[in-house]
């Protein structure tokens, strides 16, 4: 049969946000797909010109909604290796809280989407249910839904009181228990088998190669995740990375629904270890030189390039989010696949352009 | 016969949802929410301008008068940690949807009366 080219998105029902794929097909099955990106551009890098590196705090959480409060802590760790600042033991623990806070509600909503892009709309209800619990609990704690914007150069704002985190720990106890209850509807459903088991293989040695990130490489059995290099109070956590072998969608759906009760584990063990102390030490003088700083997001690894000039503007700063280095293993996964599961699979590498355009 | 139980519970429960516009929700403590300023106390020192990410804020010292535009606010509270005698607070709530895209304006009084100028 004569190949067709089939424009995929950038407005498509199952993308939450613009991503345009030319996928070309023979007979159903996807040939070749070839990705158009720039549809979101706003151009955040070249804000740091005018906007102070104080300032920038509030502008990189803004680069993923998502995932704000992580691009914002990247960001400030970067700031403080420039600026020689340690940060105090409290504000690591309540960074990783919040961090692992905003993963959880990161992979429901994920959970949700993925469940409504094969048409299983009640499933996605019970995901987001259980998300507004924690968007409850970062609106309670740090003033916003989901701008969490509680980092600083230096350390964290706001403090958890003993009140608020006995309600957090409760909290977690239910949102494990409701999400337990929804394990067999995701993981044994027949529909949800058809869908996602054997599709989209990546292989180990095709996940490395193209750089995969994030869930993304961990369900294809590389335990490799940046919470294992210690940033912030991970050395002082007990942290195993989630790791699934097959590399298919399914896999990537079990990796991230593990990373849930992951998350659930880390927060309760970083508020039996909390320390007493300040939540902030000042910092002084000006960003000077060069630094990349890491942050293990939902995604995978986000990476800042910053460079100051001893100015309060810094010189450069550069971002690589984690989807921009999943799209390379998607494109390797598509060819080959029906053209009805090209949403599920775009959807399973958890794609958030906003990010990855800046 | 095995959803018989899961909708008995469901009858007996009560909502899962808020019946929004007669029950709202209690804002939660320090909530950032809309920016206000008590006008009284602002000496027009201009630092919430300064420090403001999004750039929203207009000082005019001459005029004494404080802007903002609520549209560009991006609820950071960065103006209201800065503020040097602390007159700009944020309310519980956000802002309620407006039809004009319009600056939010406040006219500080003079606090002396001055001279009136000679003829």
């Amino acid at each position: 049969m004569a190949r067709t080219v089939i424009p995929f998105g950038p407005q498509h029902p199952v993308l939450p946000e613009p991503l345009h794929l030319t996928l070309t097909v023979e007979d159903e099955i996807v040939k070749s797909a070839i990705p158009k990106l720039g549809y979101v551009h706003r151009g955040l890098e070249k804000l740091a010109e005018i906007r102070d590196h104080s300032q920038m705090i509030q502008i990189v959480e803004r680069v993923c909604g998502i995932c704000s409060t992580l691009h914002a802590m990247c960001y400030c760790q970067g700031i403080e290796e420039l600026m020689n600042v340690e940060v105090p033991p409290r504000a690591k623990f309540l960074r990783v809280i919040w961090a692992e806070m905003h993963r959880m509600h990161s992979h429901l909503l994920w959970l949700g989407l993925f469940a409504d892009a094969f048409g299983f709309e009640s499933l996605f209800m019970q995901f987001w249910r259980i998300r507004e619990r924690i968007m409850d609990l970062q609106e309670a704690t740090s003033g916003n839904r989901v701008i969490v914007s509680v980092n600083c150069v230096g350390g964290v704002k706001r403090d958890i009181d003993a009140e608020t985190q006995k309600w957090i720990l409760d909290t977690m106890k239910i949102v494990e228990k409701e999400v337990l209850q929804l394990k067999s509807t995701i993981m044994d459903d027949f529909t949800v088998k058809r869908r996602t088991v054997g599709i989209g293989v990546l292989s180990k040695e095709k996940a490395y190669e193209m750089g995969a990130a994030g869930p993304t490489l961990r369900a294809s059995g590389i335990a490799q995740d940046l919470r294992q290099t210690g940033y912030a109070a991970y050395s002082d956590l007990n942290f195993e990375p989630v790791i699934e072998t097959d590399g298919d969608c399914y896999a990537r759906t079990v990796c991230r629904f593990n990373e849930v009760f992951q998350a659930i584990d880390l927060i309760r063990e970083a508020f039996t270890k909390l320390p007493d102390g300040e939540l902030a030490v000042k910092a002084k003088g000006l960003p000077n030189g060069e630094v990349v700083s890491r942050v293990e997001q939902p995604r995978g690894e986000v990476l800042y390039y910053l460079k100051g000039n001893g100015t309060k503007f810094l010189e450069r700063v550069r971002i690589r989010t984690p989807t921009f280095a999943n799209i390379p293993p998607l494109l390797d996964m598509l060819p080959g696949c029906d053209l009805a599961d090209v949403p599920v699979l775009i959807l399973t590498i958890d794609p958030c352009i906003s990010c990855t355009e800046r | 016969m095995f959803m018989t139980k899961i909708v008995l519970k469901n009858l007996l429960t009560k909502y899962a949802t808020r019946l929004y516009p007669f029950q709202t929700k209690e804002p939660f403590k320090d909530v950032k929410g809309e920016l206000k300023i008590v006008m009284e106390k602002c000496i027009l020192c201009g630092v919430c301008k300064l420090r403001c990410p999004s750039q929203c804020i207009k000082v005019d010292k001459q005029a004494k008068t404080w802007e903002v535009d609520p549209f560009s606010c991006v609820y950071c509270g960065i103006c209201v940690e800065a503020c040097p005698v602390k007159c700009l607070y944020q309310e519980g709530q956000y802002r309620a949807p407006l039809a004009d895209k319009d600056m939010v304006l406040h006219v500080q009084e003079a606090k002396t009366v001055e001279a009136p100028p000679a003829p």
